[in-house]
């Protein structure tokens, strides 16, 4: 091993990581304003990148028609618990949100895929059919329960990534996909090597987190989302509506994991369930932060990545074991120093 | 054993009747190999309902202590010639040595970053089983021998049907035996929190442990049936996802059931097997169909039915009867009271800081054997936090509290109330599904000395009978006797409240800590509560309260103690104390 070899493990390691500090600071997001730990959110991404894939080979992406699916459960799940006040505004305002919207983009990708979008386009049209699934989830699976505790909300999560996983495998297959790098090319920078795309992913992460200091510190929304995030009953006394800040966290962070999902799809082959492993590792550094700190996140997040770039190139065979592996100590560590009650039940 | 005790007969049957199903000719040797699985995912189950519906903690990871299970037993099988029967103390050990050793790490975790963690080390296991050379990489090991049985060979469902389901009903008995006795209690207080149990001596961390390997060991022994009725271990059975599927039994069949476990892996596993011929066919291509519909079945029972679909179930079968009281049984031994008035507990200038913040400042008081001392002061005054001082829950920054005799500074709460201090708590901590009877017999866990094992093999019946004994004539004391059955959740606060002193009592103190005993109480009460407390103190109890209600301070105690921002401000004779200026000052506000 030479300095070569390992400037360019340390190079990929810090890509991987920039990817999982994204879907760390996201997990983070959700579960401040939520309580909710958002295993599913490594779909998402995994939905991001084959999107894409399908977009470059003039495919209409499986997200377009499951979108209006969970469209039409959105509704069908919000007529079975209202019953009453159930009258023709209702469906038509609910229809046009939820399926004509859609539905709507579904008739977009039909006539944009087959004619290879510019990659601009495509991931645009990525993200606007991720983003609204976001919400959707909320309203199913957690909105109902959203004063359970923890770990009941957990429970649901883990039972929505379950879905997702069976979900994903019905709309996109088995196979793995690639996409093309954004930028081509490698930049050769000092004694460094550089890959195009590393580049873009290092821009596109510092660029999120940068939008989502702005937004979270200047604000009204992003203040009000704190605030939620530090006491709910706090927020909702003082007139914050805790549902639409729930709604609105789970739009960020499927906003963001799609855009994580794009980047990644050039750096390592995805397929349906490749998404679970990604967003734990994104969970090993957002629990390293205690689940509460942004910065931290992002700094153990870049530790996930060299960690497991130096262990894939040591004991490839072993790599997820030691990833994985790292989390007890510092599971333990997080129990040690923070002194939170256990005292919560349902 | 209790859950079959109303109707035992019925039980008998259906126990018989369910033997009857690999003989009966007309039932396909498809179903008869389905319910093997079913028995052996049971076990799983069961364990699951133990660590998660009743000791509160979530787990993600059983399928990997199967996989420890399996694997032990085909290693040693296949490797060294054992047989499949010698095999079953090493599954025993691994399991269980394995499940110390993670449990040691991971139990400590609380709230949610226990599953996370078991979900952490199951996938870093799972890519251990299949990385490993000599467990045969991702491939596994194959061609293991079938139990055999005096020379009769086990190798068919409709014979290796007896065996796992004999290992069920064995769990189902010593599962049930362990939840219903003095560590059982110990455990499903967990869930409430542990707060209370650690106060009334309950080593909650020991308790977590011994639940989480008692899970772990049945998965272990599942495994072990798993490995020589499938005759080959690959690392798949025993990955993530395998995890969550049985937590799904557990959620499904009623986390908190023993034979909701039984029902969950039952359900769980024919629906398996039918949506995996099913979907399919429906959808047109191949694949895990069936994991859509069990994550939608996960998330729709949390949130219509979070107990499960056990009770549901159970409305039709006999009620277990309740908890007998048998008058007969020796009455537990008493710790001598101390000579009234003799000097037993003293604060000396016991100071407490948070940071800059001087919550209790250098506060000295006494209380005599035989008195009512009342801590009172306005909100933030400090009663709280000297209240946590002196049972041991914070550690005072400086000064000293002795309590008979003994230094209390450094000392855990479950030591403080082995030496006679029994405390109840502002908030009510009652294990809201555990009866008043059994929340109440956790207040005489000291007095108590048996273990898991005696509870699972139900020797622990004379002891058992002398705690609940014990925890009635408290309850008939306090005038709770006729509410001894129903859930604690069930009771009014009012009663909620005398139930937590009720618990204190049985603790056999010599100190009873009462933290604002009276609030939330209606005047009738309030007045119960009073003579209640001067009976006590009639009989020699020394009693140290926390109270709002000034009047009902006045009339009861013997002594005050006022405090305000965290200071002494007086001290003395509940009449006296009631024409100080400064405390007039403190309450009322100062004349400008």
């Amino acid at each position: 091993m030479n300095t070569t070899i390992s400037l360019f493990l340390l190079q990929d390691g810090v890509i991987n990581g920039a990817i999982y500090a994204l879907l760390g600071v996201t997990l983070v997001l959700i579960f401040a304003v939520t309580r909710v730990i958002f295993v599913p959110q490594g779909e998402l991404a995994a939905w991001g990148a084959l999107t894409l894939a399908a977009f470059e080979a003039g495919h209409v992406p499986g997200t377009a028609p499951l979108l209006v699916l969970l469209g039409l459960c959105c509704v069908f799940s919000d007529m079975l618990r209202q019953r009453r006040g159930l009258n023709g505004k209702w469906f038509i305002e609910r229809g046009l949100r939820d399926i004509a919207g859609p539905l709507a983009l579904w008739a977009l990708c039909i006539w944009l895929a087959p004619q290879k979008p510019a990659l601009w386009l495509s991931v645009a049209l990525t993200v606007s059919l991720i983003i609204p699934m976001g919400p959707m989830i909320y309203r199913l699976a957690f909105a109902p329960i959203a004063d359970a505790s923890v770990l009941t909300l957990f429970i649901a999560a883990i039972g929505v990534h379950f879905a997702f996983t069976g979900t994903g495998l019905l709309f996109f297959g088995a196979e793995g996909s690639r996409t093309t790098a954004f930028i081509a090319g490698v930049f050769p920078i000092g004694v460094l090597m550089v890959k195009g795309q590393s580049l873009v992913v290092l821009g596109l992460t510092i660029v999120s987190l940068i939008g989502l200091y702005i937004f979270f510190d200047k604000t009204l929304r992003g203040k009000a989302l704190r605030a939620t995030a530090v006491n709910r009953l706090g927020a909702r006394l003082v007139g914050i509506p805790t549902q639409s800040t729930g709604r609105f966290a789970f739009a960020l962070g499927a906003g963001l994991a799609a855009l994580s999902g794009t980047m990644i799809g050039s750096l390592t082959t995805i397929s349906y369930d490749s998404g679970f492993i990604i967003s734990l590792k994104g969970f090993v550094a957002a629990i390293a932060a205690g689940l509460a700190s942004y910065p931290l996140t992002v700094l153990a997040a870049l530790g996930v990545g060299i960690l497991e770039s130096f262990s894939a190139f040591f004991a490839s065979a072993f790599k997820e074991v030691i990833v994985f592996s790292l989390i007890i100590p510092m599971l333990v560590w997080r129990s040690l120093v923070v002194r939170h009650s256990d005292e919560e039940d349902e | 054993m209790r859950e079959f005790s109303s109707a035992p007969l019925l039980w008998l049957g259906l126990i018989l009747a369910f033997a009857c199903i690999p003989i009966v000719p007309c039932i396909p040797a498809f179903w008869i190999t389905l319910w093997v699985y079913i028995g052996i995912y049971s076990l799983v189950a069961i364990g699951l309902v133990l660590l998660t519906g009743v000791g509160g903690m979530t787990s993600f990871g059983q399928a990997a202590f199967v996989g420890f299970g399996a694997y032990t037993s085909a290693v040693l099988t296949s490797r060294y010639g054992w047989s499949p029967w010698a095999t079953l103390p090493a599954v025993v050990l691994t399991a269980g040595v394995s499940a110390s050793l993670l449990g040691l790490v991971t139990v400590r975790l609380s709230g949610h970053f226990l599953p996370l963690g078991t979900i952490a080390w199951s996938i870093s296991i799972f890519y251990l089983f299949g990385n490993v050379e000599e467990l045969g990489r991702f491939d596994g090991i194959s061609g293991l021998p079938a139990f055999d049985l005096f020379g009769v060979s086990l190798a068919s469902a409709d014979r290796v049907f007896y065996l796992v389901w004999f290992c069920v009903l064995l769990a189902i008995v010593v599962s049930s035996n362990l939840l219903d006795s003095r560590m059982g209690r110990a455990i499903r207080a967990l869930r409430g929190g542990s707060q209370a149990a650690e106060s009334f001596g309950v080593k909650t961390a020991y308790a977590k442990l011994t639940v989480f390997v008692y899970a772990a060991l049945l998965a272990g022994v599942a495994g072990w049936l798993y490995a020589h009725v499938q005759r080959a271990v690959s690392p798949s059975p025993f990955g993530v996802h395998a995890g969550i599927e049985f937590l799904l039994m557990a959620v499904l069949g009623g986390s908190g059931y023993v034979l909701g476990g039984v029902l969950g892996a039952t359900i769980v596993t024919i629906l398996k097997d039918q949506l995996q011929s099913v979907l399919p066919k429906l959808i047109g291509s191949d694949g895990n169909f069936e994991t859509i519909v069990f994550g939608i079945l996960m998330v729709v029972i949390l949130q219509v039915a979070r107990q499960g679909l056990w009770p549901m179930f159970a409305r039709f079968l006999p009620q277990p009867k309740p908890q007998q009281i048998h008058k007969s049984a020796m009455a537990l031994p008493r710790r001598p009271m101390p000579d009234k008035g003799r000097l037993i507990l003293s604060v000396e200038a016991a100071r407490m800081q948070f940071g800059g913040l001087v919550a209790v400042n250098d506060v000295s008081f006494k209380v005599n054997a035989g008195e009512i001392v009342g801590l009172i002061g306005p909100n933030g005054a400090g009663k709280s936090t000297t209240f946590n001082l002196v049972t041991g829950v914070l550690r005072p920054t400086a000064g000293s509290i002795r309590f008979m005799d003994s230094q209390i500074v450094g000392k855990l709460p479950r030591e403080v109330a082995a030496l006679g201090m029994a405390r109840t708590f502002q908030h009510v901590k009652l294990a809201a599904q555990m009866s008043v009877l059994e929340n109440v017999a956790l207040g005489a866990h000291l007095r108590g000395g048996r273990g898991t094992l005696s509870a699972m093999l139900r020797l622990d019946r004379s002891e058992e009978a002398s705690l609940l004994r014990e925890a009635a004539r408290q309850l008939e004391r306090v005038g709770l006797i006729e509410h001894m059955h129903k859930p604690a959740a069930s009771l009014a606060l009012g009663q909620q409240r005398i139930a937590e002193i009720a618990r204190a009592l049985c603790l056999d103190p010599c100190l009873l800590l009462l933290d604002e005993p009276a609030a939330g109480l209606r005047f009738a009460e309030k007045q119960q509560l009073a003579v209640l407390l001067a009976q006590l103190r009639a009989e020699g109890m020394t009693i140290l309260l926390v109270e709002h209600d000034m009047d009902f301070v006045m009339k009861l105690t013997n002594h005050l103690v006022v405090l305000d921002f965290g200071t002494k401000i007086a001290e003395g004779a509940p009449d006296v104390v009631a024409r100080n200026p400064a405390v007039l000052e403190a309450y009322l506000g100062g004349v400008e």
